[in-house]
């Protein structure tokens, strides 16, 4: 089998591994570095980023405050060191990011310009127009290819980490282009490869976001996080799940039910008021403002579609100027996608599944506890976001624990000798699985959509918005019906250049695992918190359950799902206050002081 | 509105096939279906063989452009429904002008190539520490090269472009855009490193102006502008390196245009 090797490789070419790629080049300049992607880097999802990215910028505003926002909006399950680190570095990744070219938009004077965000009480959202992520993505991606240590894997499918002697040795990766498999081999392997919205079947994520990652780490022993929190964005274009950005709501947008009221009063979330308040209304959590969705669609007060259940989103009052300057791709997006133009229409908008919070379980430098598998961006839970993430913090998320997990890897690496013949065995095997399980597979019955969506309506079912112990239940069983019927799929594509049908069953089969571990967390949770409530268990319970979720894998397949208490430092766990009374419980200062 | 729609494929497997042929299949319309849409139904219920990339549906990513009708389309960002009406057919071929890997796919290494030659990064002799705070520059500053760098590496602009497909190693629309896009920044120093890529007949001067790239650009990129306002500061520069033969040749294309 034909093979290279690196000291660092990196599965995922999105935000968080080009930082991470950079950040180990920038260890030293002589270690080999891959980046395995299987799209071109500047296609990863991280480019559909629009609304920002949040770092402490202005005297108005402190650490403190970042940090209380985001352990508060994640309903106390984040880890608050990692909570200190994240708020701490960001603000260094950001000005980094601006050193390297990223268009960031700006003040008057020139300085960095800052935007309100959802959940956040101060201004602190970075953005360059309504395209962060695209933005952002383009400048790390166009950075690296000033750095000759970095090889690039464009366009190549991994299939299988490389696991010998208790610790990480590399990848087995198809070349799309030619259909090759082959292994390539590192001291340290970083996961980057993103969220796994396609486990749903609504979802602001592209086609290529299957939690690939965390089923690799998953089935290579690495344990997965706080899998249950799934987020929801309150405003997704019905029919396409094409989001819509808070940054909409942030300057000025109002959520409308049928007869035009601004419902989100009706639900703790504060007063109407013309303008903008931080942290109440529109601006509350994402977690708040979906489920308020769910009880007014219960009220009767939606509209109904073919699409399902709607409320609008009003951005008129805004003016056509200011949709212009600060919103200019939410107004392309609309007029090219659903053929209204919001600077004059009401913008039809319902729940979209948009983000993980939990994934592969690492520390603050990325490390999971298997040897030599590091993980960062949105595959990893390390965690900051808890129950409920705050918008604008993943995409700093990724730079910052990109940065983290590159140094910490290229570190190991020094430590390490180049991996021996052993893994080539093991490569083989799965290079054979795959050609027999499905390149040169004949006969078979199921089609992978059928399976895809069957899975996708039996994940949104149970584990949904709200979730409840019945419905649960029977997706445990029903996702290993899935699991068996996948084993006797038809394939329609035996070629080997650039087989994307292979992919998609490979795909597919990542999803299965992780829409089983979701699953299997929603139904030992038996609490509410964040973005995992349960019908029949409607209180937070910190007794039981202020601590992580960790499911792993059993030897013959199950999984099993342990606790692992949360780390506080500083803050003790409180009530989730928004609207008005936040103001009160805003203040709320740490238990000890910072030293 | 039809209901039904023929789309006409083109199918290339180099495994298998001399040359490219047609597939047809009938596919249903409607109101929101994109022609990605169209191609999606028939991989997951008619034929999982055929094969394009696709990520975003969004109009970001720029993997999913092809050749509809002739014209060079994002896929994911055309209605199907206007092409309803005249004989209801729709032809979807690869971009033209590169190599097809398969199907619809085609080959960008050397797109990636043309893209990385440019030095498209921040160029500064200079490196304060990042205590020192952000590099100044305002909305004005910004607005200069803001719209060259809204380019998502989409290759529409190489299918639509006649130079291209007569000389392969021109470096094309979007990677002189993209240069651009760094030498109007008022952050870059690296305008002179460039030009060395650009001022050549590979680079800008390869370039006859048809302005087809502007025309089919997704994201108002403009590269025909880009090529334009590159041309006049080289050759004014060649004109002053007779007239001031003490004066340094390329100096800084930035410092002129905040000039005009
Ligand atoms: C529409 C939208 C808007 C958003 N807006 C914001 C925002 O305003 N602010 C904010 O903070 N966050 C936002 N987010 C969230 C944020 O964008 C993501 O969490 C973040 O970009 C994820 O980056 P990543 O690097 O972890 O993964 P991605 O950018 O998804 O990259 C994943 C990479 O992994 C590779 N990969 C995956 N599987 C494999 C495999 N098997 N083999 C090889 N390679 C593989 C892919 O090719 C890709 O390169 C938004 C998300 C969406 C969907
Ligand atoms: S300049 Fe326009 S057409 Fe050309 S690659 Fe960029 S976005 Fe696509
Ligand atoms: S699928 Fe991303 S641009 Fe069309």
């Amino acid at each position: 089998m034909e093979a290279s090797s690196h000291d660092v490789l990196l599965v995922g070419g999105g935000g968080a591994g080009l930082r991470a790629a950079i950040a180990a080049a920038e260890v030293n300049l002589k270690l080999s570095i891959a980046v395995v992607s299987k799209v071109y880097p500047m296609r990863s999802h991280t480019v559909s980023a629009e609304g920002g990215a949040a770092g402490v910028a202005k005297s108005d505003d402190s650490l403190d405050e970042h940090c209380y926002d985001t352990i508060s909006g994640g309903d106390w399950l984040c880890d608050q060191d990692a909570v200190e680190a994240f708020v701490k570095e960001a603000p260094q990744e950001l000005l980094q990011l601006e050193r390297w070219g990223c268009p960031w938009s700006r003040e008057p004077d020139g300085h960095i310009a800052v935007r309100a965000f959802g959940g956040m009480k101060k201004r602190r959202t970075w953005f360059a127009a309504d395209k962060t992520g695209f933005h952002m993505l383009h400048t790390l991606f166009q950075t690296t290819l000033k750095y000759p240590p970095i090889t690039r894997y464009d366009e190549w499918f991994v299939t299988k980490l490389l696991v010998d002697d208790g610790r990480v040795q590399g990848v087995v990766a198809i070349e799309l282009m030619s259909g090759k498999i082959r292994a390539i081999t590192a001291k340290a392997v970083i996961l980057c490869t993103g969220g796994c919205g396609r486990v749903f079947p609504f979802t602001t994520n592209a086609n290529i976001k299957n939690g690939d990652g965390m089923a690799l780490a998953y089935r290579a022993g690495a344990p997965l996080k706080d899998m249950e929190f799934v987020q929801y964005h309150p405003t997704g274009l019905p029919f396409t799940g094409i989001l819509i950005t808070e940054a909409a709501r942030a300057e000025g947008g109002y959520m409308l039910n049928k007869d035009g009221y601004r419902y989100l009063q009706d639900y703790n979330l504060g007063t109407p008021q013309p303008k903008p308040v931080l942290r109440s209304m529109e601006l509350g959590p994402r977690d708040r403002l979906s489920q308020a969705f769910v009880k007014e669609d219960q009220k009767g007060r939606t509209i109904q579609t073919p699409y399902g259940p709607i409320v609008h989103l009003d951005l008129r009052h805004l003016g056509e100027k200011l949709i212009n300057a600060k919103l200019p791709f939410v107004r392309e997006l609309c007029q090219k996608y659903q053929n209204i133009d919001p600077v004059r229409e009401l913008i039809p908008v319902r729940p979209v599944v948009h983000y993980m919070m939990g994934g592969v379980s690492t520390d603050i430098d990325g490390a999971t506890p298997l040897a030599g598998l590091y993980a960062a961006g949105e595959v990893a839970c390390v965690s900051i976001n808890g129950a409920n993430r705050l918008g604008s913090n993943s995409l700093p998320e990724c730079l910052v624990f990109g940065a983290r997990a590159g140094r910490a890897a290229a570190a190991y690496a020094a430590t390490q000798q180049v991996p021996d013949g052993k893994v080539f065995a093991q490569a083989n095997d799965e290079r054979r699985r795959l050609e027999t399980q499905f390149l040169f597979r004949t006969g078979g019955h199921e089609r992978i959509a059928t399976i895809r969506e069957e899975m996708q309506k039996t994940v949104e079912t149970s584990a949904g918005i709200y979730r409840e112990h019945a419905s649960l239940a029977k997706a445990t069983h029903q996702l290993r019906e899935l699991q068996r019927r996948f084993g006797d799929i038809s394939l329609d594509d035996h070629s080997r250049t650039f087989n994307t049908e292979l992919e998609s069953a490979l795909e597919l089969g990542f999803m299965l695992d992780v829409a089983e571990s979701i699953v299997q967390c929603a139904l030992h949770r038996t609490e509410s918190r964040g973005a995992h409530q349960r019908t029949d268990y409607p209180a937070r319970d910190d007794n039981k359950f202020l601590a992580h979720s960790i499911v792993s894998r059993n030897f013959d397949g199950s999984s099993r799902v342990e606790y692992l208490p949360v780390k506080i430092t500083r803050w003790a766990p409180g009530e989730r206050v928004y609207g008005e009374t936040s103001k009160e419980q805003s203040k709320s200062t740490p238990i000890r002081q910072a030293v | 509105m039809a209901d039904k729609i023929i789309l006409e494929v083109a199918r290339y497997s180099p495994e298998r096939d001399a040359k490219p042929s047609f597939q047809s299949y009938e596919v249903p319309v409607y109101k929101e279906w994109v022609v990605l849409d169209a191609l999606n139904y028939i991989k997951d219920q008619v034929d999982g063989s055929l094969t394009y990339r696709w990520s975003c549906r969004m109009g970001i990513c720029g993997s999913c452009g092809m050749m509809v009708n002739g014209e060079p389309k994002l896929t994911c960002a055309t209605f199907l429904s206007s092409y309803a009406h005249n004989g209801s057919k729709v032809r979807v071929e690869p971009l033209r002008y590169f190599p097809v890997v398969r199907d619809l796919v085609t080959e960008l290494s050397d797109f990636l190539v043309k893209l990385t030659k440019v030095k498209p990064w921040l160029i500064r002799h200079d490196e304060p520490p990042l205590t020192q705070g952000e590099f100044l520059q305002t909305p004005d500053q910004l607005d200069r090269y803001k719209q060259f760098s809204m380019c998502i590496n989409c290759t529409l602009c190489y299918a639509a472009c006649p130079v291209v497909g007569l000389d392969p190693v021109f470096v094309g629309p979007a990677a002189i855009a993209l240069a651009q896009r760094y030498n109007m920044d008022s952050r870059d120093q690296g305008t002179e490193e460039r030009t060395a890529v650009l001022a050549h007949p590979e680079g800008i001067w390869g370039c006859t102006f048809v302005g087809e790239c502007t025309r089919v650009c997704p994201k108002h990129v403009d590269p025909a502008g880009a090529i334009q306002q590159y041309k006049l500061k080289a050759a004014l520069d060649w004109v002053k390196s007779f007239v001031m033969p003490g004066e340094h040749k390329s100096k800084d294309v930035r410092s002129e245009a905040a000039n005009d």
